[in-house]
């Protein structure tokens, strides 16, 4: 595992244009998101203008240029989960955490992403939490389950 | 271990005859685990048995291990189908057959084995029993192929999946693996595995159904010093989960599809685009293309050949479209995965410029058993214009969640009645939605439709990924295609005008007929009603404007549902009424004056400030406050809010 993000991007020093996703994907695993200096130094190292890794890099879905919260929630919006009331639980946890999908709260706590399939269509509403699985979500606990995060985390 | 490889290579693999001596039998029932001295215990550890809670299960497993002092095994294994029962754990005694049993939590796994380990199995967790030749059977317990879930299945592709070990290349050689590659390599030039292919009339799975054979002649026939494979695992519509089961399940099935792909087109490099989140299917694979590496079936001179092949894993970032062919190619050059024109195909000039063929995850893994089997067998599973098998995903309303193979010709009903085994929870059937987002929806009158990819053209659905979503009298068809949409419209590329502005429209509008319009001028309704009349009309444009696959296909859920449902859309619109009481902004709540004690609990509870009254006095909801949220509804004890 590098220690810095100079180690990684200095791997493709002799990398051509189709290894740039897997240099951001490489950034992102590592620093949790892709920030300004980062995508500079990438622009230098791949001879290619900022503006066009932005571009690249906002296309797809998996990148973010904001750092997660210390805990990340996932909910799944898929079909199962959609017709089992997953919407509820997003306007549930955005009404609560003060944000909306996609956003980090100020205080880096919270993170709130909706996402396509969890694979766990026969469990569902599916939520995770840092990885950590709630199955079959009801929008009333929902609360609680923030606020035992909350304690946890003091 | 060693020794093992070795065996495997000498004996089984460059040993082409079709029965091996006595010896060689001996020492393969080691390794496919039917001659054990102690104990097996398989867990069902894929995605959706992970999510059940397998890995709480395997650790009071292995506790259980501990306390009683069992010397025994544990192997974790993939996905037979049964998600929904998950998780399963199959165990194996020491010449008894292996049996299986469903929803093993972890606190059930102490009762569970005692009753296996002092032979008195206890019933409820049974799923079945496997037939194994020479293993004794269980007394009074069910064989797992006379399960209904699995009875009308023909598993071609599944066929070992959640069976056998997936980190073990021993255990797929032992059951027969990569023999179909050693003898394509050995005995036929690239231009007869195209012919092979091509007589096989296998179609691709991936969702345009061309002929794989004949595709692979293209780009086998075209002049190039480099040609390439892409394996196309993107597999991003909301409801399908076919090739990530696979991969997870069985990697070295597909690797073995690949290298015979490759080695039919000549290509030196192949690659698996397959979506970044799908960890465990990553990690799987990643360790397999290893293993493979390590044993010489792939990297340079394989088997002393002169065939080469390195296997390139790209993790795709996240982007529906991505799964178009062109699209797939411009991602893996590290641009945005836009579409391109077409022609020229990809098969003439993909990847780098070069000629590229790209398939799908089940399509290759119908490879190795066409080459092992012959052309004239896999002609005469399935239909006419359809060979083979095909995998669905069965999710939704439906009892039996899970991933699911049916010869072709096999009719809906059966998938969604027998395997699927019904609605969930009491409930009906209303629709299914074949092919996710870019699909049609089959309505229960239509259920008699077999699995064929002509008659399914011909009713105006696609096969598609082979994704099926199940819903009931409790799926509002309005919300579903707006769900639909709404993934379109997020998913577009941008490139084609039509498919980005319009599908924008499209759920703009739909949006407004599944609200109660407030607070609107004139002029918005005039607009509001402009929309619904063009709705129709917009779809149709999109079909025909957009360049790629996804816009050509982005107005099918809408176009396929406003036929079969009009009278659902009608009344939103109309009556503003959703008899599915899923459109919450379409509800309105009363409360019944006699039942209502003016307890004041739904008054404080409410977002909206809708209800009014006083203590002790029946209350009252200002309709024209109210959004429908349904608080009010869930809050009160005494049952006297209802819906109209
Ligand atoms: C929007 C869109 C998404 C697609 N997604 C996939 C996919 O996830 N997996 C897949 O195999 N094919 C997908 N396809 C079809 C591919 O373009 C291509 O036809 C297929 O991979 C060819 O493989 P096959 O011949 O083995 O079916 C998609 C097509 C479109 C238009």
């Amino acid at each position: 595992m590098a220690d810095n993000i100079d180690e990684i991007i200095g791997k493709y020093s002799n990398a051509g244009r189709s290894d740039l996703l897997d240099a951001l994907q490489e950034i992102q695993e590592f620093n949790g998101y892709l920030s300004e200096d980062a995508v500079v130094k990438l622009s230098k190292q791949f001879n290619l203008a900022t503006t066009k890794i932005y571009g690249i890099a906002s296309f797809y879905d998996q990148f973010r240029f904001v750092q997660y919260g210390k805990f990340h929630i996932k909910v799944c919006n898929g079909t199962a989960c959609h017709l089992s009331d997953s919407k509820p639980v997003i306007k549930e946890l955005e009404k609560l955490l003060r944000i909306k999908h996609g956003q980090t709260t100020r205080d880096a706590m919270f993170s709130l992403e909706e996402v396509p399939c969890l694979g766990s269509c026969g469990l569902s509403p599916v939520m995770s939490i840092n990885n950590e699985y709630y199955a079959a979500v009801k929008t009333a606990d929902i609360k609680d389950i923030l606020e035992s995060l909350k304690k946890s985390d003091s | 271990m060693e020794n093992n490889l070795q065996f495997l290579k000498e004996k089984v693999l460059l040993n082409q005859t079709a029965a091996f001596s006595k010896e060689i039998e001996e020492k393969l029932k080691i390794l496919r685990h039917e001659k054990i001295i102690k104990p097996i215990i398989y867990v069902g550890a894929s995605s959706c048995g992970l999510v059940a809670g397998a890995a709480r299960t395997i650790s009071a497993i292995n506790d259980y291990l501990c306390e009683k002092q069992i010397l025994a095994d544990i192997i974790e294994v993939g996905c037979i189908g049964l998600c929904a029962e998950e998780p399963i754990v199959d165990i194996q005694l020491p010449g008894m057959s292996r049996i299986s049993f469903k929803r093993m939590f972890s606190e059930d796994v102490a009762n569970i084995l005692d009753g296996v380990f002092n032979n008195t199995i206890a019933s409820d967790n049974v799923l079945g029993q496997y037939r194994q030749k020479n293993l004794q059977a269980w007394d009074n317990v069910n064989y797992i192929d006379e399960v209904e879930f699995f009875a009308v299945q023909r598993r071609i592709v599944l066929e070992y999946n959640g069976f056998i070990n997936p980190t073990s290349i021993e255990n797929y050689i032992a059951y027969g693996g990569y023999r179909a590659f050693v003898k394509t390599i050995y005995h036929y030039t690239s231009n007869d595995v195209c012919k092979i292919v091509e007589k096989s009339e296998l179609r691709g799975r991936g969702g345009s159904g061309f002929p794989a054979g004949k595709k692979w002649k293209i780009a086998h026939d075209t002049a190039s010093d480099q040609r390439y494979l892409v394996c196309n695992a993107n597999e991003s519509d909301p409801g399908a989960f076919i090739d990530k089961s696979i991969i997870e399940s069985n990697p070295h099935k597909l690797i073995e599809g690949m290298a015979i792909a490759a080695y039919a087109i000549g290509a030196g490099k192949a690659y698996i685009y397959i979506r970044n989140e799908n960890t465990l299917a990553i990690s799987r694979f990643k360790q397999a293309v290893e293993d493979a590496k390590a044993f010489g079936l792939l990297g340079e001179n394989i088997f002393d050949s002169g065939f080469n092949l390195e296997i390139i894993i790209k993790k795709g970032p996240g982007a529906f479209v991505c799964g178009e062919e062109t699209a797939m190619l411009s991602s893996i050059e590290g641009k945005r995965g836009m579409p391109r024109f077409r022609p020229p195909y990809p098969a003439e000039r993909g990847l780098f410029g070069k000629p590229t063929i790209i398939n799908n995850v089940e399509t290759l893994c119908n490879i190795p058993y066409i080459m092992l089997n012959g052309p004239i067998w896999f002609g005469q599973i399935g239909t006419k214009s359809s060979k083979g098998s095909k995998v669905f995903t069965l999710s939704g309303k439906i009892k039996n969640n899970g991933i699911v193979e049916v010869e072709m010709g096999t009719n809906f009903e059966e998938i969604i009645n027998k395997i699927g085994g019904g609605i969930k929870n009491g409930k009906h059937f209303k629709a299914m939605q074949l092919g996710g987002p870019s699909g049609c929806c089959i309505t229960k009158e239509n259920l008699s439709l077999k699995v064929d990819y002509e008659e399914i053209a011909n009713y105006g659905a696609i096969m598609g990924s082979g994704g099926i979503v199940v819903m009931d009298q409790e799926t509002c068809m309005v919300d579903i295609t707006k769900y639909y949409i709404d993934f379109i419209q997020k998913e577009s590329c941008g490139k084609c005008i039509p498919c980005r502005e319009g599908t924008q429209r499209m759920l703009e509008i739909l949006e407004k007929i599944t609200k109660i319009p407030k607070d609107e001028a004139s002029h918005q309704t005039l607009e509001r009603f402009k929309g619904v009349m063009q709705l129709e009309k917009i779809a149709e444009v999109i079909k025909d404007t957009s360049l790629c696959g996804l816009g050509k296909t982005a107005s099918n859920t809408f176009l396929s549902t406003l036929k079969w449902f009009r009278d659902e859309y009608e009344e939103h619109i109309f009556d503003r009424k959703c008899r599915a009481g899923v459109c919450k902004e379409l509800r309105t709540f009363y409360i019944d004056v006699d039942k209502c004690t003016g307890c004041n609990a739904c008054m404080r509870k409410c977002p909206e400030t809708a209800i009014i009254g006083t203590v002790k006095y029946p209350h009252f909801i200002v309709e024209s406050k109210c959004t429908g949220c349904g608080i009010c509804f869930e809050t009160c004890k005494f049952s006297a809010i209802f819906v109209k």
